[in-house]
């Protein structure tokens, strides 16, 4: 079969391999149908994240139609049937996933012991995103197995077509966690960093949580009008103050919501000097994340308030105001997205017609045009913002 | 045999394994910036490592600290060059070159008996440069955003009901949806 394939930095091919084979009773096997590229795989296109071995698939966003079910998946799963693959595997029976913490599941990350000695405690394994998380083959591939598919897996409905329902698996329940644990109050401001296409999906599950002002911040022209029409109030950060424009726009006390969308990859700008000190660490691995909008969010949000941070980080951030923090008495929510939590409501919701999570889509490909689209994708050509791949 | 087929081995039996590689996301000015960013590694480690090899052979003695410091700005550049900031990586090449030139013409007068050595030793700074130069305008061609259309998503909103309807849509989050401080602990 065909399959992006990570080779190093900046290097992925769209190469031939052998087909993935059913090893365990609780795997399957998936024809993908459609698959995309998601703002995290940059952090490994850009080998930033580490323990990525050349020949390692990509893509952890992608769904299809079952080919091939294990004699353990008892029935949940048959040949035939239309799912959503989560990028989180989850056994669905451990004490974190009975509690819903999915993304932490205590089994199926399968290269524990490395992950215990980085993390301290194993989280779960997950698709196309390094050996620390199992070192799964993605699904960015005309097949992929799925470990423990009787309990990962979200099936769809025939009715709502691929791009309706594709970002179930990642990106759509990612932007609604970020948003969920802001606890969200119909005063609240929410102003969220980064209009990429979890900064979307966040922009617009704050609206249908209630929010009564969103922000957006970035400085790209088209994701901006995106999170406009999405219901946000934008900030261009090359044109103006984000904390003098969020404290106008909160009466000078500042937005008591804050989701960072952006991570360990902050724009590197000379208006903000240190990003460049970061970006300069960063090369020398002095440092591994560049938190700019974790300093920023630190600053301006009103005391009391939540940070919610979707954005991936991968080791260490320094120069975090942990004073600002703990004396406007910050809540920080974090973590890999609890899919499965998620999704029976927003696929009910996409159902009703609630929402479209296919408006983020601005390129669809073929799976041999991969890897030029990474480029795309990370240079924001083409007003890209998001990228299906069609194997 | 490469580094993908020899980290086949740690991949468990049903996993995909690659069998032919097709082409890849770095195009030939990729590959120039990262050839002149190991490149920059090397030439910095040899001047911080041995100055005075440099020296002598360009008959700069008493230069140490200059080279080395050189040294210095080469590790950086070449650091740059390898990393997504490629093209300004490859401007501070040039400009390190630049700055290489300068000194090495000092180098040049009549009473310096490794006068030849100078000669071609700016002569292959100038081929570096060159490539430099070219490796950078490629590079920044390659990556600029301004390359394919330009189009606003004002008509986007992602509601197919409207933004007021969405507005209104709040409701109760579900009991498995909450979050995660207010998730039941149905372990117990």
């Amino acid at each position: 079969m065909r399959a992006l394939v990570w080779h190093g930095k900046e290097d992925i091919r769209c190469d031939t391999v052998t087909d993935p084979e059913i090893e365990d009773d609780r795997d399957a096997i998936i024809k993908v149908t459609s698959c995309a590229i998601c703002g995290s795989d940059l952090h490994l296109f850009h080998n930033f994240i580490p323990a990525m071995l050349p020949g390692d698939i990509m893509g952890h966003e992608m769904m299809g139609e079952v080919v091939e079910v294990g004699s353990g998946v008892n029935g949940k799963l048959r040949k035939g049937d239309r799912v959503v693959v989560p990028f989180t595997i989850i056994c669905g029976e451990c004490e974190q996933c009975k509690r819903g913490n999915f993304s932490v599941c205590e089994r199926t990350n399968r290269n524990k012991q490395i992950a215990d000695k980085v993390f301290g405690h194993a989280t779960a394994g997950l698709f196309g995103y390094t050996h620390l998380t199992g070192g799964y083959p993605g699904g960015q591939a005309e097949y992929v197995r799925v470990p423990y598919a009787d309990a990962t897996h979200i099936k769809v409905p025939d009715s709502l077509t691929d791009e309706q329902v594709l970002f179930l698996g990642d990106i759509f329940p990612t932007g609604w966690q970020a948003a969920a644990q802001c606890d969200i109050e119909p005063t609240d401001t929410v102003a969220v960093w980064g209009c990429g296409p979890v900064g979307q999906m966040a922009i617009r599950s704050a609206i249908l949580l209630g929010a009564e002002q969103v922000i957006a911040v970035d400085r790209i022209p088209e994701r901006l009008s995106m999170a406009e029409a999405g219901g946000a109030i934008t900030i261009n950060f090359d044109q103006e103050s984000v904390v003098e424009r969020l404290n106008d726009l909160t009466g000078g006390k500042g937005p008591e919501k804050c989701i960072d969308a952006i991570g360990m990859e902050s724009h590197v700008t000379p208006s903000q000097p240190d990003t460049i000190l970061d970006r300069a660490k960063q090369m020398m691995m002095l440092e591994s994340d560049r938190p700019h909008v974790l300093r920023e969010m630190i600053y301006v949000c009103r005391p009391g308030g939540i940070l919610s941070i979707p954005g991936v980080y991968s080791g260490f951030a320094d120069k975090v105001p942990m004073g600002q923090l703990m004396n406007k008495g910050l809540t920080i929510r974090t973590g890999q997205t609890h899919v499965n939590r998620w999704t029976d409501d927003l696929l009910h919701r996409i159902e009703e017609g609630e929402i479209d999570p296919s408006f983020v889509i601005t390129h669809t490909v073929g799976l041999e045009q991969g890897p030029e689209m990474y480029k795309v994708f990370r240079d924001k050509q083409d007003s890209c913002i998001k990228v299906v791949l069609k194997p | 045999m490469n580094v993908t087929y020899i980290s086949n081995l740690v991949r468990s039996e049903g996993d995909p394994k690659v069998l032919r590689s097709g082409p890849s996301s770095l195009g030939t000015a990729d590959q120039l910036a990262k050839a002149l960013g190991w490149f920059s590694l090397a030439l910095g480690a040899a001047e911080i490592v041995a100055p005075r090899r440099f020296t002598r052979a360009l008959g700069m003695e008493g230069s140490e600290g200059l080279v080395r410091a050189y040294g210095f700005r080469e590790v950086a550049a070449g650091l740059m060059t390898l990393s997504p900031d490629k093209t300004t990586g490859l401007w501070s090449r040039v400009g390190g070159d630049a700055l290489d030139i300068v000194t090495l013409l000092s180098g040049l007068r009549h009473d310096n008996p490794k006068r030849a050595n100078v000669a071609c030793a700016l002569s292959m700074v100038l081929g570096v440069t060159l490539l430099d130069f070219v490796g950078a305008k490629a590079t920044a061609a390659r990556h600029t955003r301004s390359k394919g259309q330009r189009r606003l998503y004002h008509d986007r909103s992602g509601f197919p009901k409207g933004l007021q309807a969405a507005r209104q849509a709040r409701r109760k989050l579900p009991t498995q949806s909450r979050s995660p401080s207010l998730a039941p602990s149905s372990a117990a």
